[in-house]
């Protein structure tokens, strides 16, 4: 007869003969929630997915035709590390229109595989083992991984829906603690639609100052804010010499799967940067560089048009959850809506899978995006209307078959907050 | 531009009741703008976009350049509708540049077009002269294409 102790021993052992070539810190990275549920969703046919992270068009053909002119020209090189010089400028010219930020190109731009990209050498070039990062909970799913990655140690900051998911100043300064380097900020949200608030985030700023934090400031999804206007924190005293500023192309010029983003900083950053991902990556892509110059450069009217449409599934969507018992605030910006499911009883991960099971539709449980996401779920609705008209008639019949009752609509007073 | 007549023209096959829920309003007003927008001329009809080829009663189409004398009194314009008014014209625009009108046509056969031209256009009194060219095959239709490889939109069904 075994102890306990000695079996648990011995399945410790074989255990680790299967694992023993993993390293331990890798192990220790938790599974994605959005994993998990991707493996659900995938063996079943005639799902309606609303959990779909990228837009559902399809990148406007003049962007493709610029790379497909590239491609014709022979354009197959490896381009500098830091990115092609027309792209850099470009990047440089739009981040100064749009965004009233200089950044000059030679030095303080660096484009990279992904905004994922340039999360990771980013906190690969400023980490020490141990340091502490301050990040927005619920908050994209890679953001606290990749710290893991970097050997850093992230500490989380409360977001609710009682603010719209934006990030307050007080719950940063709650939430900090000494050790502390840095700060993830990633506004407007994935997965809550959270947008920055200007007060919040100048107030937020005199406190980065104040601690000498770096921030990194992910703001793909600037260009599709719907109400009032996008600030980036870098306009505020004091931040430009300390804010690694990330974007890309992918979500508002609908080129996710291109892999093409950027980071500007004070040179001395865009340097470390720099050489991290010279031995990693190398460059982007020649090919979807070219295309980013295109899209950068004259694809505004196509952002517009797509936003629109964006827009419109919005209110539909949120005033559908609304209507049904399923509290859900506007998201000014990006593509999805992140209802509260609390009155149906269950938690975010059940809900997720009875819907599922029940009603074949997909949503991301809001959990999957960290412990502030529980008693929610991600609706993504960069999908068209006949999904989404169906998707909410079904999740509807599920929420009410648990006894939630509707909302009489007054969806003016939702719709125009 | 109105909310309605903006969703109209995205192209999507929405019934009143699909485009009452997506917009947030009663039917009745999408009815009642709908024939608001009718009555001030702003739409005009509906007709689904064919392929020309797969429209087996109309599958040759003339595009005609028409020079016309203006009048006195309203240049163009009488002319113009006179031209317009005929069953066999499916547009007719005042153009810039070597000639007046363009007008296109469309009959089952080259020979009807033909007909339609040199027995009913051309003598019209102030058409000065036509020159009728043949559309030969379409690549794209107001906004659809016609031949395009099928696009594979497959998306992953959950991605972060």
């Amino acid at each position: 007869m075994v102890s306990p102790l000695t079996q648990r021993k011995l399945n410790l052992f074989v255990e680790n003969s299967e694992n023993r070539f993993v390293a331990d810190h890798v192990i220790g990275l938790p599974r994605s929630g959005i994993r998990d549920f991707f493996e659900l969703v995938a063996g079943m046919k005639d799902v309606i997915s609303l959990g779909i992270g990228e837009p559902d068009f399809t990148t406007p053909w003049h962007i493709r035709e610029a790379a497909i002119y590239s491609i014709e020209k022979g354009r197959t090189f490896y381009t500098s590390n830091l990115g092609t010089l027309e792209l850099r400028r470009a990047i440089s010219d739009y981040i100064d229109q749009y965004f009233n930020i200089k950044y000059d190109s030679n030095s303080e731009v660096i484009v990279t595989v992904g905004v994922s990209e340039a999360m990771d050498i980013a906190l690969r070039a400023i980490l020490n083992p141990g340091d502490k990062v301050l990040y927005q909970d619920p908050c994209f799913v890679s953001y606290h991984p990749t710290v893991m990655l970097a050997h850093g140690v992230g500490v989380p900051i409360k977001t609710d829906a009682e603010s719209a998911f934006t990030i307050k100043a007080a719950e940063v300064k709650k939430s900090w603690v000494p050790g502390c380097k840095a700060l993830i900020i990633n506004l407007p949200c994935n997965p809550t639609g959270g947008v920055a608030e200007r007060d919040e985030l100048e107030e937020i700023a005199r406190f980065a100052v104040e601690k000498d934090l770096i921030v990194i400031s992910d703001e793909i999804y600037a260009e599709l804010t719907y109400d009032g206007e996008h600030v980036s924190i870098v306009n505020f005293p004091g931040m430009k010499e300390r804010t690694i500023f990330l974007h890309g192309c992918s979500k508002a010029w609908a080129m996710t799967g291109w892999r093409l983003g950027y980071a500007c900083a004070p040179a001395v950053l865009i340097e470390a940067m720099m050489k991290v991902h010279q031995y990693s990556m190398m460059c982007a892509s020649i090919i979807a560089q070219d295309a980013a110059v295109e899209a950068l450069r004259n694809g505004y009217d196509g952002v517009q048009k797509m936003k629109q449409q964006y827009r419109r599934r919005r209110d539909l969507v949120v005033r559908r959850f609304n209507e049904m018992g399923l509290t859900c605030h506007l998201p000014q910006a990006t593509f999805y809506a992140f209802p509260n499911i609390e009155s149906t009883g269950l938690s975010s991960v059940e809900f997720a899978k009875q819907l599922l099971e029940k009603e074949k539709v997909a949503m991301v449980p809001g959990s999957a995006f960290g412990e502030f996401g529980e008693g929610f779920a991600r609706c993504s609705f960069a999908t068209g209307y006949d999904d989404l008209l169906e998707a909410c008639n079904r999740i509807e019949r599920f929420v009410a078959s648990l006894g939630v009752k509707s909302a009489v609509a007054a969806s003016d007073s939702i719709q125009k907050i | 531009m109105n909310e309605v007549l903006k969703l109209l023209t995205e192209g999507e096959r929405l019934n009143e009741s699909q485009m009452a829920e997506i917009l947030g309003m009663p039917e009745e007003v999408v009815n009642e703008q709908l024939s608001t927008l009718k009555e001030k001329g702003v739409l005009l009809g509906w007709i689904p976009v064919l392929n020309p080829e797969a429209d087996a009663e109309m599958t040759v189409r003339g595009v005609i350049e028409v020079k016309i004398t203006p009048e006195r009194e309203g240049g163009f314009n009488r002319l113009a509708q006179r031209i317009a008014r005929f069953d066999e014209v499916e547009s007719c625009y005042l153009m810039s540049g070597s000639y007046d009108l363009l007008v296109v046509v469309r009959q089952s056969t080259l020979h009807k077009v033909a007909s339609f031209v040199s027995e009913r256009l051309s003598t019209i009194e102030g058409i000065v002269s036509t020159a009728t060219h043949f559309m030969l095959r379409a690549y794209k239709e107001q906004g659809f294409l016609i031949e395009q490889p099928k696009e594979d939109k497959e998306r992953l069904d959950v991605s972060p």
